[in-house]
């Protein structure tokens, strides 16, 4: 384990911004945390979490694919890929490393995404463990340690320290790039810091939220149950929800004409959106309670039944806070699942 | 400090429910964490006992859930009104959006509501337990005792800057008849129309290019009612689901504050609920004030089927550069 | 747009079928010059236009927008032009709070019969939105040859 103190992050941040670019959570004029590339001087947020999440590095809301130009009769197809530049993501929580994962299973599966893999290819996940939770926080349930996250180096801050230890072989070389402004250390303040976090996540209201009732298999039990009408009924039908989520992963894919040719890209779409998978014949999902059910019943039934088991929620609790009606995926849990948590 | 009590609500719709006035209540509903509150249609006694909530967290306007509730219940049903919502509830009664004759509508005082964010930059994360009395008492996981919070400190935005306390549409107005406010809600307008362009522009462009154009402010919006949304639609051509660069982004904001100006009430919940904090409301309120300057005081929903300064005239109204050069 | 390392503006013109349009017509009659980066569009009456048209003139790469119609009180539909007089002042208003020039955007009232109005109004325009530059503020990229 490597450790530097925090009021050197700054040389850190320098150091590697030399030949990879670097993000990392900076606070807002709004009082959001987001990820921001560095710059000299660019502080670290001392906040939780981000409200947009990182999996926007690997997935971005909107891309583009390819282009078409038209002249007489000919069409050209132009290939706009741009090359993926090398780039660190510093302060992953747990819960987004782990959402990764998820969208590994979407889109590095056959046929791989090759603009989402050359994105993983890429990029560094330099992770940081939780200290002070949420209430809205609930990682473990699906068996997330909040205080030991995955990804390429794991980092552990505390009050006047930042600790380090490399996971994969990519995070190593991390590491040894700036071996020179980290020193050895040993793991007894990281050790002493998950033990404090961990009475602390044992308190948390959601603690005792589990998954039992769900998974794969269960599309029957739960796809006519009586409670969608209610849970859903005052649902905007907006997108916060979907957008916010760092495993949404729901694209449309569509053409933009520029007026001297055409561009096509995707789009970050939500299952809340009365045009979601519209097709010829229409929309599938005709009311709110059904595209709200699509959600629910993916995330808790459809996902893990089609990827060994594993949830497509991580716990972050960003459609806890976000959300216009503060309806969630917890509120769903414990209504259909019987789980009182 | 609310005025009236969640139980004077609830046994005053208790009532009106048994003896057949109305069939169901729109209310507030308890959530997990004392402030997470969600709207909700109440059909008996038994569930407004179970989960009908009224405190310093119950924001959401539900003029605009009269149009799905209107259609759904058999009978009437029963909302429960804050000054502001009233003013929404007739800007949709003059577009003819709902039967009045299916609604009992309820005026209730609001002290103002509290903004969750500012309530945790002053008690901290990891709130166990809200207690809304006096003053707000919070419990975190942090704190060795419950901090006490001031409402007066962490009102919404929308609240601080209150423009009425009076309701302008009840059937049954709980507690006094409040006044118009003279508030200060045109100030921070005001600062930015002082600044220079290339201020502004960078003002905007900070806060419009965190949008993630998820339609919250557009679906909660008691003005935004339209069928079909021009940006839902692909015929329009201006449908889009994402912002793909700076230009949409502006374009889908322009556009959104147009449509509802003149007829946006300023209720302000399309910024209560951006996830992203943008101050929508600026827009909304810049097009009110302009209005006011140039076309005389006019505030939507005041009263039912007045005719708003866009779908109006007079004959010597100022031209668009005598509008852009009074201001300077 | 760059030609010869000039720029040279591009500028829609929205003008209402019976009175500007036909102010323009009477301009080239007279044999009135007025610069070619001008491109009329015709519209039935000034308050066809919507304010997503001006919005997607910028989008598609106009460097200025301007819109004539009749004068007030002489509208072929009797009030459409009092309309637009409102609802372009409040758009204008807000473009310029959003921090876009407002030199960029202009509303001319122009009768049949003010063709030498018709060519000064372009001109005049022109050189302003000439001088402003490129529209770098409500442009979108993937328009842009």
């Amino acid at each position: 384990m490597r450790k530097c103190a925090l009021s050197a992050m700054n040389d850190i941040f320098a150091a590697i911004a030399s030949s990879k670019t670097v993000y990392l959570p900076v606070d807002g004029a709004d009082g959001n945390a987001a990820f921001t590339k560095w710059e000299d001087g660019l502080v670290w947020s001392h906040a939780l979490n981000t409200v947009r999440s990182p999996k926007d590095f690997f997935f971005p809301q909107t891309e583009d694919l390819m282009a078409f130009k038209t002249e007489g009769k000919t069409i050209e197809v132009i290939d706009i890929r741009k090359e993926s530049e090398d780039f660190v993501i510093f302060g992953v929580r747990a819960c987004d490393v782990k959402s990764f994962d998820v969208l590994d299973r979407v889109f590095l599966s056959e046929p791989v995404d090759s603009f989402y893999a050359s994105r993983r290819e890429h990029g560094v996940i330099v992770s940081l463990a939780c200290s002070r939770p949420s209430e809205t926080c609930f990682c473990g349930t699906f068996g997330i340690d909040a205080t030991a996250p995955a990804g390429d180096v794991t980092a552990w801050k505390t009050e006047d320290t930042v600790y380090f230890e490399a996971n994969t072989a990519k995070g190593a070389a991390l590491l040894k790039d700036i071996e020179a402004l980290t020193e050895e250390a040993s793991d007894d303040a990281v050790k002493a810091q998950q033990e404090k976090t961990k009475t602390i996540l044992a308190k948390l209201p959601l603690a005792n939220l589990t998954t039992e009732a769900f998974g794969g298999g269960k599309t029957k039990e739960f796809f006519n149950h009586p409670a969608w009408e209610e849970l859903s009924q005052a649902c905007l039908g907006c997108g916060t929800c979907t957008f916010v989520c760092p495993t949404c992963q729901c694209y449309d894919i569509k053409e933009f004409n520029t007026g001297n040719g055409v561009v096509r890209y995707r789009c970050w779409d939500s299952c809340m959106y009365s045009e979601f998978t519209k097709m010829a014949h229409g929309n599938n999902r005709l009311t709110q309670k059904e595209r709200f059910r699509q959600r629910f019943m993916h995330k808790l039934v459809y996902y893990p039944e089609n990827n060994d088991g594993l949830f497509s929620c991580v716990g972050c609790g960003r459609c806890l806070s976000k959300c216009p009606i503060s309806m969630n995926i917890v509120k769903v849990m414990k209504t259909i699942g019987g789980n009182n948590g | 400090m609310q005025k009236v009590t969640a139980s004077q609500l609830i046994d005053r719709a208790a009532a009106l429910l048994s003896d057949g006035s109305v069939s169901a209540v729109l209310g507030w509903k308890q959530g997990e964490f004392d402030y997470d509150i969600t709207p909700a249609v109440f059909a008996d006694e038994q569930a407004l006992r179970d989960a009908f909530v009224w405190n310093d967290f119950c924001g959401a306007n539900f003029s605009k859930y009269l149009l799905k509730a209107t259609k759904k219940v058999d009978g009437k049903v029963l909302v429960f009104l804050k000054p502001c919502d009233t003013y929404s509830f007739n800007q949709l009664l003059t577009e003819h959006r709902f039967d009045r004759d299916k609604v009992y509508a309820i005026g209730i005082p609001c002290e103002g509501m509290a903004d969750i964010d500012k309530v945790k930059a002053q008690s901290g994360d990891g709130i166990v337990s809200i207690a809304c009395g006096e003053t707000i008492q919070v419990t975190t996981l942090y704190n060795d005792a419950p901090v006490s919070v001031e409402l007066a400190d962490v009102l919404e935005e929308r609240c601080a800057n209150c423009k009425s306390k009076k309701h302008v549409a009840y059937d049954e107005l709980l507690g006094d008849e409040g006044d118009v406010l003279d508030s200060a809600r045109f100030d921070e307008v005001a600062q930015l129309e002082a600044m220079t362009p290339d201020e502004r522009f960078a003002f905007w462009q900070e806060h419009l290019s965190r949008c993630i154009r998820c339609n919250a402010c557009r679906d909660v919006c008691p003005a935004c009612t339209c069928e079909k949304c021009v940006f839902d639609n692909p015929a329009s051509g201006v449908e889009n689901k994402a912002p793909a660069n700076e230009f949409e982004e502006k374009m889908f904001h322009i556009i959104r504050a147009f449509h509802v100006a003149g007829r946006c009430t300023d209720c302000g919940e399309c910024s209560r609920v951006c996830p992203q904090n943008i101050p929508l409301h600026l827009l909304n309120r810049k097009f009110i004030k302009d209005m006011n300057d140039n076309y005389g005081e006019y505030q939507a929903g005041a009263e039912v089927g007045s005719r708003a300064p866009l779908v109006d005239f007079t004959l010597d109204d100022p031209e668009a550069a005598d509008v852009l050069d009074r201001r300077g | 747009m760059q030609v010869n390392g000039e720029f040279k503006p591009l500028i829609v013109a929205f003008c209402c079928n019976w009175c500007s349009y036909a102010g323009a017509d009477l301009a080239g009659n007279n044999r009135l010059n007025y610069p070619a980066e001008v491109k009329i569009i015709r519209v039935p009456c000034s308050c066809r236009v919507n304010p997503t048209f001006i919005l997607r003139a910028f989008q598609r790469g106009a460097d200025g927008v301007i819109l004539c119609g009749c004068h007030p009180g002489d509208c072929h539909y009797t009030s459409g032009n009092y309309y637009t007089r409102r609802r372009m002042a409040m758009l204008f208003s807000m473009l310029d709070y959003l921090g876009i020039e407002r030199e960029r955007t202009r509303v001319e009232w122009v009768s049949a019969a003010e063709g030498a109005k018709f060519a000064a109004t372009m001109n005049d325009f022109v050189a302003q939105v000439t001088a402003l530059g490129e529209n770098k503020r409500l442009e979108d990229l993937r328009c842009k040859k």
